[in-house]
């Protein structure tokens, strides 16, 4: 239902009532033209899962919505409020000023495809760190949060003296979205989160993922796991060669794929994916 | 012959007279301050070096080429007694009255080199910060010299904890240059020990004793700060 009226309406109250939107994003390195304009946006509860094969661009993409890419043309609001950019060296966009991209970053907190922990701190600092040295927030109230993330994520406070050395993959990553949770994040980015897992460990981390999702966080998932998009996304988007090459509901989209490309996406991988 | 060395000469060997510091408490007064200042140089150098711009970067890189590119004996030299010959730094008040006193220069030489061989290693413990972990941090919103105070510096300390202690044993031996230029550390006093009872045995064995003696008190407190602050590390 909402659905079918978000495309009738104009661009302008789209951008009003999203939590999210990036338009027409161009990213190039050297003469290659990474994305050739992305557009996507998210209401707020959304999850969007991006497939697409390697190379396609979807990682890229996702690091340029908190600008850890600089893209070289485009746009990006949140709420509705726009992101101010301006083009710095080599043309590429950069957030206009240092407030301005720090209040992106605190509200749109991403998870990595190998973690990225701060292998010098303990759990329990590496979740309250940002919190505390970027929001502000005081130390015995971040705790207090950091404990209740932890338990959200399925892991006892046995491991919050622990370092991320000492953990397995599945654990460090769900620190790791304990970390990005405890910034009371907007919309959450997640990078290819499983890629770097052993099989065994994929499950732990698509439940907790899974468990957000219900929860009615507006997330944007890059992932391999086919399957896992079907089930936890409302939104399904496929990117070929930088470009949106189909989108919508994961039911459509998975089931009945429209172009070549995604009918050959989803047949090559549905040998590995369908586990 | 032995038992009178002793007698004669043990405490200036371990630290002198009030008025006159020798012996191994003038050798750990110049360890301890040259590793010191030259730490303290060395961390914003090394900053600058892994991540200024060029026209900063080079410079940085010249300075600890130079340092480390010659003899510390001849840096010494240079600064000891070449500095002191020109007309400008002779009569410059406060100037020419530094560059007079020995320890001052010797000081100040083995701060220069120190700090060439730390701005190096902690470079290189900065630039080997994981490109993730500074990753996490700005999409968390850390960036400039919080990014720089809160997570890559803490994180390449450690790292260059092993080497660091390392340059400060090296530091400790290469203090015997001092006694070439009358400063009275503890190879000064055991040649002059030597110079009185020709027992260089006695007068030199005593001497490395006292070396090993610090040495092995620099590497249990190093010991200790590994154990503090590497336990992140994954034990094997």
């Amino acid at each position: 239902m909402a659905e079918a009226s978000a495309h009738d309406v104009t661009s302008i109250q789209v951008r009003v009532m999203n939590k999210l939107a990036v338009e027409n994003i161009h990213k190039r390195y050297g003469e290659t033209e990474v994305l050739k304009g992305v557009s996507l946006a998210a209401r707020p509860g959304d999850v969007i899962s991006i497939l697409g094969s390697s190379g396609s661009g979807k990682s890229t993409f996702l690091r340029c919505i908190n600008l850890l890419e600089q893209p070289n043309q485009g746009a990006i609001w949140l709420d509705d409020q726009e992101i101010k950019l301006r083009p710095g060296k080599h043309g590429m966009l950069r957030a206009e000023n240092q407030k301005a991209l720090q209040q992106l970053r605190t509200k749109v907190a991403m998870v990595f495809q190998s973690f990225n922990l701060w292998s010098h701190l303990n759990v329990l600092q590496n979740i309250i760190e940002a919190p505390v040295h970027v929001k502000k927030v005081p130390t015995p109230e971040a705790v207090t949060k950091a404990r209740a993330n932890l338990a959200k994520v399925g892991l006892s406070t046995d491991v919050e003296k622990k370092y991320p050395a000492q953990l397995s993959g599945g654990q460090q990553q769900r620190v790791a979205i304990a970390r990005a949770l405890t910034m009371d994040p907007e919309v959450m980015l997640f990078d290819e989160p499983t890629s770097a897992l052993d099989p065994e460990l994929v499950g732990e981390v698509l439940k907790v993922i899974q468990a957000l999702a219900t929860e009615g966080r507006t997330m944007i998932i890059v992932t391999h796991e086919i399957n896992f998009a079907r089930h936890v996304s409302n939104r399904v988007v496929f990117l070929s060669e930088g470009k949106i090459e189909e989108e919508g509901p994961p039911d459509e989209v998975l089931g009945r794929p429209k172009s070549e490309r995604l009918v050959q996406f989803l047949s090559g991988t549905r040998w590995h994916g369908a586990s | 012959m032995t038992i009178d060395l002793i007698k004669q000469y043990w405490q200036s060997y371990l630290w002198g007279s009030p008025n006159h510091i020798s012996g191994l408490a003038m050798t750990l007064w110049l360890t301890v301050t040259s590793c010191v200042m030259g730490f303290a140089l060395a961390l914003p150098l090394s900053v600058a070096r892994a991540a200024g711009p060029s026209w900063i970067r080079w410079p940085i890189w010249l300075f600890t080429f130079v340092f480390r590119g010659t003899p510390l004996y001849i840096q010494l030299l240079i600064i000891y007694s070449a500095i002191y010959g020109l007309d400008f730094v002779r009569n410059t008040p406060g100037v020419g009255s530094f560059f007079k006193d020995a320890l001052n220069c010797t000081i100040l030489a083995f701060t220069i080199n120190t700090c060439a061989y730390i701005t190096e290693l902690l470079t290189g413990a900065v630039k080997a910060t994981p490109r993730g972990e500074v990753e996490a941090a700005r999409s968390l919103g850390l960036s400039g010299i919080s990014l720089y105070l809160r997570i890559v510096l803490p994180s390449a300390l450690r790292r260059a904890l092993p080497a660091y202690s390392n340059e400060v044993i090296l530091t400790l031996h290469a203090t015997t240059l001092a006694s070439t230029v009358t400063v009275s550390d503890i190879l000064k006093v055991a040649r002059d020990a030597y110079a009185e009872y020709y027992l260089p045995l006695p007068a030199f064995g005593i001497a490395a004793i006292l070396y090993a003696c610090l040495s092995l008190t620099f590497i249990s407190l190093f010991r200790k700060a590994e154990q503090k602050w590497l336990r992140h590390l994954p034990t094997t």
